[in-house]
């Protein structure tokens, strides 16, 4: 389930202690859409303080990454397929869209490559 | 007593060749190995040598060919020119071109094979344009006639972001998910070394000026064979590119290789190998070899 990856996206980041710790310098709000729900993904100093699930009233974020629920499905396989496998190939081929002030997604590229990989250990979120 | 340890050293010979390029003394840093038909390296934008080297201690492809592979100037050990610092790093086709045939002349290559990836898969291609009667043979890895930029460019480079970081983020996706653990990490960190703007300024030449899509018509395979091999998961010059570049190029020779990103030679060799291997041998027969001939 799409939803059930993203409920354990906090504590899968938090544990990963080189993870946080390259996202030392990062303070943000993002919002992650799956094609249907939203959700406003907190992070203070690399870590995952909350993530709040919409709908929202007046959301504030600094970027947002947007996705059919499909395409986050492809993109957690174990194996993912070609196109799907990497949130800059989203991007290139519109299956992603980044919207906001992208500064701080760029900045912290790897970081976030890396956090929205996490589900990809996590096999109910392929399905 | 210590044991007396034999050093374990790769077959692998590095030098450094002085040369002028478009005027200008280079220092630059050129790697060698084995005994044969000359096979020159082009790495991709933005990195260097180090990507070829499991073609440089390949012991089989070694006993038939003098596997040669230089750092192009402001990559890897090759520094920029004198005066470097007064302007932007920008890489044309002009320039390109010329510093290979500079290495070529000043080694004294007899009809080499080049074998290119990425910003060097277009690179074989204005050799076919411009020199096909100096190669025996020219290989295109991840090669398409031109590419659009999917990004803006301008974030590989400036102060508020850290270029190495963001270089290695931003190419560590064109590697397939399959890529063996070390392999994939070390192509990360060589676009990591890279220094200011130079994978920037190489792309100038992928994405602008190095744009071959009106000149295709001129390619002779009969002049120089040209094989082309692009792997399925690369997103920057994806296999639609390369099959639409080859129908252009009569005789052209087109693999898709199955697990296998943008840079096949440094992210996982040994598949790549499976598929090189072949070609190598048919460039030595003569013969077409494999791939679908367009």
């Amino acid at each position: 389930m799409v939803a059930g990856a993203i409920d354990g996206l906090g504590e899968m980041a938090n544990a990963d202690a080189w993870l946080v710790h390259r996202g030392r310098f990062l303070d943000v709000t993002f919002l992650l859409a799956t094609g249907g729900e939203e959700y406003l993904v907190r992070i203070y100093r690399g870590r995952i303080e909350e993530i709040v699930k919409g709908p929202h009233v007046m959301p504030r974020w600094t970027f947002a990454l947007g996705a059919p629920r499909d395409a986050w499905i492809a993109h957690w396989q174990p194996v993912p397929p070609p196109g799907f496998h990497d949130l800059v190939a989203m991007i290139k081929t519109g299956a992603l869209k980044l919207q906001g002030d992208q500064h701080l997604f760029m900045a912290n590229l790897r970081y976030f490559k890396d956090l929205l990989a996490l589900p990809r250990a996590q096999p109910e979120a392929a399905r | 007593m210590t044991p007396v340890l034999k050093p374990v050293f790769e077959p692998v010979t590095g030098r450094y060749l002085r040369l002028q390029i478009g005027g200008k003394a280079h220092r630059l840093y050129v790697e060698e190995a084995g005994t044969g038909v000359p096979l020159v390296c082009l790495h991709t934008a933005g990195a260097d040598s180090r990507q070829y080297r499991a073609l440089l201690n390949d012991a089989d492809i070694l006993s038939r060919f003098r596997v040669i592979a230089f750092d192009m100037p402001w990559h890897g050990k090759s520094s920029p020119p004198a005066g470097w610092q007064t302007g932007e790093y920008k890489l044309t086709a002009r320039a390109y071109v010329e510093i290979i045939m500079a290495v070529v002349d000043a080694l004294g290559l007899d009809r080499p094979v080049a074998i290119g990836c990425s910003i060097g898969g277009r690179a074989v291609l204005h050799l076919a344009l411009e020199h096909a009667r100096r190669f025996r043979a020219l290989i295109g890895l991840e090669s398409g006639a031109h590419a659009a930029p999917y990004y803006d460019l301008d974030w590989l480079n400036r102060p508020d972001v850290h270029g190495g970081e963001m270089c290695g983020a931003m190419i560590s996706g064109l590697i397939a998910p399959t890529a063996p653990e070390a392999d994939r990490w070390e192509t990360i960190w060589h676009y990591m070394q890279g220094g200011p703007g130079v994978f920037k300024g190489d792309l100038h030449y992928y994405t602008s000026d190095g744009d071959v899509r009106a000149r295709l018509a001129d390619i002779d395979t009969r002049a120089c064979p040209l094989y082309l091999l692009t792997g399925e998961y690369d997103y920057s010059c994806t296999p639609g590119d390369t099959r639409a570049l080859a129908d252009q190029i009569p005789g052209a020779q087109v693999t898709i290789m199955e697990g296998l990103g943008h840079f096949p030679v440094s992210e996982d060799p040994p598949r790549f190998l499976a598929y090189l291997r072949p070609v190598l041998a048919a460039i030595l027969e003569g013969t077409p070899g494999p791939g679908r001939g367009s």
